[in-house]
């Protein structure tokens, strides 16, 4: 299988200080790589940095063949490729309708079809569309950064925590629309602290710590690896 | 009744002086709504469609010289935010204002020198300068003309914020910048596209205002620009429906207070109306609550 996206040591700093020690990162076309490591291991910054969002020092970035760095964050998101960030970060004084808008702002074509395929996937926001999106409550706020997301009909979508803060219910529905949209064809970059539920629905995980990648393989091999159970999935595990 | 009627001119002209404050006002709110910046140059860039007006009519008929005042204007006002603002864009929130507060300056004195520091004659534009009698009343056809015109852009301003894509932009970049860039939004074109907004209204305002006085001075701004500024506040800066009901306030009450014979104290009622607000109600009338205003 060919990777859709290859990252080739990744160096980000912000004045100075490196929060990215030079990552090399392959997410296969199709597949569900997940992206774990304690806070502040540069995984934000990482899927920013795919995002256009921010600059790298030095790094190559493939994406379907070609270099993305140094595009737009727009370019980006046109060439496919989108991000639901790290809490959410919906538009509060937006509704929910508008804010699926937003999420398609680059798209010239008709948006019906998208709106019936976020709406199935999230009945929740469909009785909601007229709700602010300030309003929604933190599970409904991360069904509509996903649904947002969707709309630019992306081939990879990148997720950071969508799982934070959420209840267990919550959390166990938002892994089933991992599943679900990886199943429509969607390849999917995972960020998590929720290590657990990630290694069990990647393919491929990448363990990051202080900026590099510290170990690398299979999501669920990982899950009985003796040193991530110390490391992540033992007090760590909420 | 009596008092209405006797004191009606004094309305009108209220009404118009507020429509003209309210086409200035929604440059402020709209940049701060965006920005978090006061542009302190905008009752500036509302001086110079003023001057523009006066050099370009001296050449050209009226149905050129108008298009071209807004031309102008509008591009003054984006081309100054791409070269004082954007490049600080970053850096800390005073030094933004201070930049703004030097092209304020940079404005008038470019103005003085252009003009000699003399007033220049503005120019008479036949369409609004004319009087009628309305409601027993004379008055320059301006004064009717701009409370019509002022709801009719503000109508059309509102629905383009509420309905189109771009507006819809607008509202996502005033919220968040990263985000809306996550979304493709080209936050610099929606950036440009408010002061392209701003800078519009404020040319065709200085038609409407300037058409009442004599002439245009290089501080001509001044004035207008600080009570548009206060009416932004007294609405809740960043809300356009407040910019506008505040400016027409002030308007008011400013002529109301000319007409009971306290003309001395018009513009003081103006300041200690911001001084009230920002003493009780500092979010005026349509803001909302923000934690972070300057
Ligand atoms: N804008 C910024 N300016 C300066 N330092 C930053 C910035 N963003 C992140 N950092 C630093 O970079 C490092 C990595 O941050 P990052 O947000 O990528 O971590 P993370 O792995 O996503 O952590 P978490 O799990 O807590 O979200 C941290 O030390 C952080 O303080
Ligand atoms: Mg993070």
């Amino acid at each position: 299988m060919s990777n859709i996206l290859e990252i080739k040591n990744l160096v980000v700093s912000y004045g100075g200080i490196e929060a990215v020690k030079g990552i090399s990162i392959d997410v296969p076309e199709g597949e569900i790589v997940t992206l774990i490591g304690a806070n502040g291991a540069g995984k934000s910054t990482t899927l920013k940095t795919i995002a256009g969002i921010v600059k790298p020092k030095t790094a190559s970035i493939i994406y379907k063949g070609h270099e993305i760095l140094g595009k737009s964050p727009d370019a980006i998101v046109s060439s496919g490729i989108t991000l639901v960030p790290e809490g959410r970060r919906v538009f509060a004084n937006l509704t929910v309708k508008e804010n699926l808008r937003v999420g398609a702002y680059l798209r010239k074509d008709s948006l019906d079809k998208d709106f019936e395929f976020v709406f199935e996937l999230f009945p929740r926001l469909k009785e909601r569309e007229w709700q602010l999106a300030g309003t929604l409550s933190g599970g409904e706020q991360q069904m509509l950064a996903v649904g947002r997301a969707l709309m630019s009909r992306p081939n990879l979508i990148m997720m950071d925590e969508p799982s934070l803060g959420l209840a267990p219910l919550v959390v166990k529905s938002i892994f089933d629309i991992i599943k679900t949209i990886n199943s429509q064809g969607i390849t999917v970059l995972l960020v998590e602290q929720n290590a657990n539920m990630a290694l069990q629905v990647a393919n491929t995980a990448y363990v990051l710590e202080t900026g590099t990648v510290s170990m690398t393989g299979i999501g669920r091999e990982l899950l009985s690896d003796e040193r991530i159970k110390e490391a992540y999935l033992g007090k760590t595990r909420k | 009744m009596n008092w209405i009627t006797q004191n009606l001119p004094y309305i009108f002209a209220g009404i118009s002086v507020g429509g003209q404050y309210a086409l200035i006002a929604i440059g402020y709110t709209m940049v701060y709504g965006i920005l978090r910046l006061i542009n302190f140059a905008h009752g500036d860039i509302f001086m110079v469609a003023g001057v523009i007006m006066v050099y370009a009519s001296a050449t050209m008929p009226m149905y050129v010289s108008i298009p071209l005042v807004i031309l102008t204007t509008v591009v003054i006002g984006v081309m100054i935010e791409k070269v004082a603002y954007k490049p600080l864009r970053s850096a800390p929130r005073m030094s933004i204002m201070i930049s703004a507060i030097g092209v304020s300056y940079l404005l008038q004195n470019l103005a003085l020198y252009i003009t000699g520091g003399l007033s220049q004659r503005y120019p008479t534009i036949p369409a609004i300068s004319k009087t009628v009698t309305f409601l027993g009343t004379t008055t320059k056809v301006v004064t009717l003309v701009t409370p019509v015109l002022t709801i009719l852009l503000v109508t059309m301003l509102v629905l383009l914020i509420k309905y189109t894509k771009i507006g819809i932009a607008m509202r996502a970049v005033s919220k968040d910048f990263e985000t809306s860039q996550l979304m493709g939004i080209r936050i610099n074109s929606v950036i440009s596209m408010t002061f392209l907004i701003g800078s519009f209204l404020a040319a065709v305002g200085s038609f409407l205002y300037f058409t009442n006085y004599t002439g245009v001075t290089p501080t001509a701004g001044a004035m207008p620009g600080l009570k548009a500024f206060v009416a932004a506040v007294f609405g809740g800066i960043g809300s356009i429906p407040g910019a506008v009901v505040g400016a027409f306030i002030i308007g008011i009450c400013e002529n109301i207070i000319k007409g009971v014979g306290w003309t001395t104290f018009s513009d003081a009622f103006t300041f200690a109306l911001l001084i009230i607000i920002l003493v009780f109600k500092p979010t005026g009338l349509f803001g909302e609550k923000s934690t972070d205003k300057v």
